[in-house]
């Protein structure tokens, strides 16, 4: 049986599974940080999550095409995102509890409209595995790496893009200022409103696909609780990427590698009973964020508010 | 490229505030102010914590819109809707707290929010070819590369003043620039203000230390209660004229210190020792003692062992070795609640941190330390009355400058904040009083009251230790000094005896000799 574990063939289907359930906690966590390097923290990506997920999967049900199933995943999550803007940037609410409220306004709508519009759990044909030419015959890698589908391979694009963007780009320049001192951003004439409007409003388009991800690329199904607490393991993630896009890749790849792994070792029946084994990514997160939290320094005005004129 | 722009068309000859009117909820911030700088002066605009200072930069930035009154720039009237308009008119201003991010390095901290030269892409390159050249020209010292949060308080304060250079500004404002700097940075600050004003730039300088203004600023434009009182030449003006202007009356810029009798030592420190937050010795072996009627100074440069020292004392970090005795007792490793009954009293540095609930209201905060005697409380219940009478008598006898009892603490100005601190210290009678940094950011009436309250106490046969940076302060006020170093006690000399530039020796490590 552990002979049977450490087969290369077992190795590679874990490590190409890993690399497909990537692909949710990717855009989700890439989406949070960027809000959160706005300073706003947004815990109903859960939500937008599933409601870009039920959105995805209904279009492309109802009109075949993978292209508008997208698009309406990332109209509905952006516009999600901007509600969560406009509570924590022009009500200043506290952040946290509007998170809250995302998150169960998806989770309850995602499932009405699913009652009321598909009432059963139908399937669609989602966006096809594209092998790359010559890159996806190399032994070993070529399988792991290039035999994935459009959003698989748009997940791992978006990690040089979006460090390129923070770290190479003026508009990266204010968002971390933004972030850190808000004040200091207003009084060179940065918007603080209107960054982090975008950045929430972008952040929420992503989660959007992440939903979509789930629903018309890798499980091609919807139903109630889709991504069953996914969009937290996303937050979570952000902390343990310390705020940045490559950490970001660290912590979606470690986390789905054990998901996969738990997920063999229940297929070829190693004797841990299956509660353990479905425990084990999530121990591991819990394990890993204890030791690396005190590691990097979250953006100073992250949950907060900006006033103009206090203090 | 903004330098030509602002060197051919738009240079600033002369900026006028005209009639500017500023309400806030239940105070007249500016009234009819008019306020005039030109090209080429320091003009130092002078006033106590409250009298509209800031208030009026901040107009003038476009932080605030003003409820009445315009703004002229080279005689032409321009209307300042935000920080962004300011800066492309050629203000620039430099807050007391630094409006800078931390986490990012000097040149991104200049090229913040400006356009660049690469459209989308960030010329951060070009920028440090630019700061460079702009360093060189001020005398303004800096590496572009560091991060902000690795760079000194004074460095900060350069790049403060890079950025608004970088953006083309003729007129600079300063808002207190001198609050956080050592001797030695004022002094460069000056030099680099100095070369500004005759490079054609105009500078507002914001003080309320009347030395500093004396020796930097060409005008002097003093506020009082949200107007002015004068502009006149700084070479017209004394010490004295400014402080009465200022407060709208005599002050004593020093204080007297009738001879006491001095009683039997009441605080007593034998080879004390303590780590600070790091764990490493901040206190290593120090022994003094204190006599009933005394004020006994500790003068210092910061981070000597001071803070540490003071909270030994206070019973708020455990020492590690030696022992404290307050009246004949030994109360080391006491806790801060006994100490408190046996009479110690405790001005703490970080008034806002230690010594205040900020969101408790001033009755609340006199009652604090006493909130469970008779007659405030009995059992569990709490004498609202006997409260509240309580509360109002420290407010008159300390001239706390509160609109009622029940106001929240942080609407109070620092001056005042600082009385209230002070009424429910001494009001308990204390064999001794810890006074750390007790007029620090405070105003010169508020300081001038401290000091007379810290002498009448010593009257009263208090034994006082007080912990200053300010050497003036110590000076003043104490009867001994004795100068920390390295968490050891170099020296202790009697007040007559002491000059600044024996003391400056001990504090830079000296033995005595």
């Amino acid at each position: 049986m552990i002979a049977r574990l450490f087969s290369l063939n077992t190795i590679v289907g874990i490590i190409t599974a890993g690399i497909r359930l990537a692909t949710p906690y990717l855009y989700a966590t890439i989406g949070e940080t960027l809000g959160q390097r706005s300073g706003l923290v947004n815990l109903g990506v859960d939500g937008i999550m599933l409601m870009g997920a039920y959105a995805a999967f209904f279009v492309t049900f109802k009109t075949g095409s993978l292209a508008l199933g997208l698009l309406a995943a990332i109209v509905v999550g952006g516009l999600m995102g901007l509600v969560m803007a406009f509570f924590s940037v022009t009500l200043k609410a506290e952040q946290g509890i509007t998170g809250i409220g995302v998150y169960l306004f998806g989770l309850g709508m995602s499932n009405l409209l699913f009652q009321k519009t598909l009432g059963t759990v139908e399937t669609v044909s989602g966006f096809p595995a594209i092998h790359i030419p010559l890159l996806s015959d190399i032994p070993v890698l070529g399988p792991i790496f290039f035999r994935h589908n459009l959003l698989v391979y748009g997940a791992f694009a978006l990690v040089p893009i979006s460090w390129f963007i923070l770290n190479k780009t003026t508009l990266g320049l204010k968002i971390r200022a933004v972030g850190d001192n808000p004040e200091a951003a207003d009084s060179l004439g940065v918007s603080v409103t209107g960054v982090r409007y975008l950045t929430e409003t972008v952040g929420g388009m992503l989660e959007g696909i992440a939903g979509a991800s789930l629903s018309i690329a890798l499980l091609n199904v919807f139903q109630e609780n889709l991504t069953n607490g996914m969009g937290f393991i996303a937050v979570a993630l952000v902390y343990f990427g310390g705020w940045r896009a490559v950490g970001a890749l660290a912590g979606a790849i470690l986390f789905s590698t054990v998901n996969a792994l738990q997920l063999w070792l229940q297929v070829i029946g190693i004797l841990i009973p299956p509660d353990f084994a479905i425990m084990m990514p999530y121990v591991l997160t819990i394990v890993v964020l204890a030791f690396t939290a005190q590691r990097v320094r979250a953006p100073a005005a992250l949950s907060k508010p900006f006033e103009r004129g206090e203090g | 490229m903004t330098d030509q722009i602002s060197l051919q068309q738009r240079r600033i000859e002369r900026v006028e505030m005209r009639g500017i009117v500023k309400r806030f909820p239940g105070v007249l911030a500016n009234d009819h102010i008019d306020f005039e700088v030109r090209a080429g002066e320091i003009h130092a605009l002078l006033g106590e914590n409250g009298a509209g200072k800031t208030t009026l930069m901040n107009i003038l930035y476009g932080l605030y819109r003003p409820d009445q009154g315009q703004i002229a720039i080279n005689g032409q009237v321009v209307a300042i809707h935000s920080p962004a308009n300011a800066i492309r008119l050629g203000i620039g201003m430099i807050h007391q707290h630094f409006m800078l991010v931390p986490t990012l390095s000097v040149v991104e901290n200049v090229a913040l929010g400006l356009p660049s030269s690469r459209g989308f892409l960030l010329d951060l390159d070009v920028v440090t070819e630019r700061i460079r050249h702009l360093s060189q020209t001020y005398g303004l010292k800096v590496d572009p590369a560091a991060m902000v949060w690795q760079l000194a308080v004074g460095e900060q304060q350069r790049v403060e003043i890079l950025k608004a250079l970088y953006r083309g500004a003729d007129l600079l404002i300063l808002d207190e620039p001198t609050a956080v700097l050592t001797p030695q940075e004022v002094e460069e600050l000056f030099t680099t203000l100095r070369r500004m004003a005759r490079e054609g730039h105009a500078l507002i300088f914001i003080s309320h230390k009347l030395h500093e203004v004396l020796s930097i600023s060409d005008r002097v434009t003093v506020l009082r209660d949200g107007r002015v009182v004068k502009t006149l030449p700084t070479a017209e003006a004394t010490r004295e004229d400014l402080a009465r202007l200022m407060v709208g009356r005599e002050v004593l810029l020093r204080v007297e210190r009738p001879p006491v009798k001095l009683g039997d030592p009441v605080l007593r420190l034998e080879d004390l020792w303590a780590d600070s937050d790091k764990g490493v010795p901040a206190l290593r072996g120090v022994s003094l003692q204190v006599r009933s009627g005394e004020i006994l100074g500790i003068a210092g440069v910061s981070g000597n062992g001071q803070r540490e020292l003071a909270e030994v004392i206070a019973g708020l970090r455990p020492p590690t070795q030696g022992r404290i005795i307050i009246a004949g007792v030994d109360t080391t490793g006491w806790s801060p609640e006994r100490l408190l009954k046996h009479g110690l009293a405790y001005i703490p540095e970080e008034r806002m941190r230690d010594g205040v609930i900020r969101d408790f209201s001033v009755e609340e905060n006199l009652i604090l330390k006493n909130h469970t005697d008779r007659p405030y409380a009995s059992g569990i219940f709490m004498n609202f009355g006997k409260i509240a009478e309580y509360a109002d008598n420290l407010i008159a006898n300390f001239d706390i400058r509160t609109p009622s009892r029940d106001t929240p603490l942080k609407n109070l100005s620092g001056g005042n904040i600082q009385k209230m601190v002070l009424a429910r210290e001494l009001s308990r009678e204390p064999r001794v009083l810890i006074a750390a940094q007790p007029t620090r950011g405070v105003d010169i009436s508020a300081t001038e009251y401290i000091h007379r309250q810290l002498v009448a106490q010593r009257a009263k046969g208090t034994a006082t230790l007080l912990i200053s940076e300010d050497l003036d302060e110590i000076l003043n006020l104490s009867d001994r000094i004795a100068v920390m170093y390295e968490g050891q006690i170099v020296g202790i000399v009697d007040q007559h005896e002491a000059t600044v530039e024996q003391l400056g020796l001990m504090m830079a490590g000296a033995h005595r000799t």
